[in-house]
């Protein structure tokens, strides 16, 4: 799969001490991890513990109330959208559009020079390439939307419970992925109440 | 660059797949301007006086309805996150979208608009100066609507908002507008006017993308 420069030596990601509001509450208080290239880190807790916030926070979505973000050492959040370049972020919502073709939504997703045809075959949609996608289930639509991880060629995959919806199958070749990814040098943090396919992940409990 | 020109290509495309809101802003355009025959009489020098003032509140107004989609239907399904993380600041993410929708609103019209002004029985003559008007006009519009419309993102009847917010700030590019026509109706020079339009077009142009890109922002929060 094509993996762009972004990978070479991916360095590490690290947290210290973030905190975050969401509204007037403060969800989220002294997160501190690190995570180096080539690892994975499970998000746990109950609902409303702050798994997503703390996803957006990393993503650069919200800004952080205090605490520092940092890329190798460096201010992660100091430029966003060069931040967003090393990440991709895959939401509790799919962000799939009804009237575009399976094949027709990753294209924006692909303007970076990704391969749209090996990101479906690696989820399995390969034949569904040209089917609207309003016509896809719940499950096919998580997996439209897993597709696009592998195009944004970014070290970085922050995945808000990539597991929702997904067969068994489906599970297996979202270990797959993280693992070719992973190999390359990639980092994984996902936030989650299943068990992923993600060996030697780190575990994060919020609360 | 290329990020910014697929993502006008991916508005084009999803206007083309939701053709229904062109042509709605379109036929609201011709029905609102004949209307004003209706109400007011069909005396051809009455309407020649008034027809570009009508092309014009017309046109405002037909931009005015694809606005409420505009960010709404990104917001909703969560695209709006993942444009924000595509790599492009949220100000050229804000130019885009103004850009896709002078393409799929501000260009019909601009393109309707001859047609519902011939009908209307604006002289040949001034008929130059009104689409010259328009083609700033319409630019203008379009990244008013863009800031407006990313502004009432999030907010509880942003539908109702929007036009509040947008058309008080869309009363310079009428005044403009207007006046250029009047000005050629009695053989006045209307460069002054249409020079003043794309002054008007000239401050938006920056100001507008980045107020929509903070308002995006503050949406995604």
């Amino acid at each position: 799969m094509a993996r762009s420069a972004a990978h070479e030596g991916a360095g590490w990601f690290e947290a210290r001490g973030l905190a975050a509001f969401r509204g007037e509450r403060l969800v989220l208080e002294g997160v501190s991890f690190r995570l180096e290239a080539g690892g994975a880190l499970l998000l746990r807790g109950p609902n409303g513990a702050g798994k997503s916030t703390l996803l957006r926070v990393l993503a650069g979505l919200i800004p952080p109330a205090a605490g520092a973000l940092l890329w190798r050492g460096e201010d992660a959040l100091a430029d966003l959208s060069y931040h967003a370049r090393r990440l991709a972020y895959l939401g509790h919502q799919d962000a799939v559009k009804p009237g575009l073709s399976v094949a027709e939504n990753l294209a924006f997703a692909a303007s970076g020079g990704g391969d749209i045809d090996a990101a479906l075959a690696a989820l399995g949609l390969a034949p569904l390439a040209d089917l609207p996608a309003r016509f896809l289930s719940a499950g096919q639509r998580r997996r439209l939307a897993l597709a696009r991880l592998p195009l944004a060629c970014a070290p970085l995959w922050l995945l808000d419970e990539p597991g929702n919806g997904l067969d068994e199958s489906s599970l297996a070749s979202l270990g797959a992925l993280s693992d070719r990814h992973r190999a390359a040098g990639g980092m994984v943090i996902a936030a989650t109440h299943h068990d992923l396919p993600f060996p030697g992940a780190s575990q994060l409990s919020l609360t | 660059m290329t990020l910014f020109f697929s993502l006008i290509a991916r508005e084009l495309r999803l206007s083309l797949r939701h053709g229904a809101d062109t042509l709605a802003a379109l036929l609201f355009f011709f029905l609102a301007g004949t209307l004003f025959p209706l109400a007011i009489g069909p005396a051809p020098a009455e309407l020649a006086r008034i027809a570009p003032g009508i092309v014009w509140v017309a046109a405002l107004l037909a931009a005015l309805l694809p606005l409420d989609r505009l960010f709404g239907a990104d917001f909703e399904d969560g695209a709006l996150d993942q444009l924000l993380l595509s790599g492009l600041p949220a100000a050229a993410i804000a130019l885009a979208k103004a850009c896709g929708h002078w393409l799929t609103t501000g260009l019909p019209l601009l393109l309707a608009a001859a047609p519902l002004a011939l009908m209307l029985r604006v002289r040949a003559e001034s008929l130059p100066v009104l689409l010259g008007g328009l083609l700033p006009g319409t630019l203008a519009l379009s990244l008013l609507g863009t800031a407006g419309a990313a502004i009432v993102l999030g907010a509880r009847r942003g539908g109702v908002l929007l036009p509040l917010l947008v058309l008080p700030l869309a009363v310079p590019v009428l005044i403009f507008g207007t006046t250029a026509s009047a000005a050629a109706a009695v053989h006045l020079p209307v460069r002054p006017h249409l020079l003043l339009l794309f002054a008007v077009l000239a401050v938006l142009l920056p100001l507008a993308p980045l107020a929509a890109g903070a308002a995006l922002r503050a949406a995604a929060e």
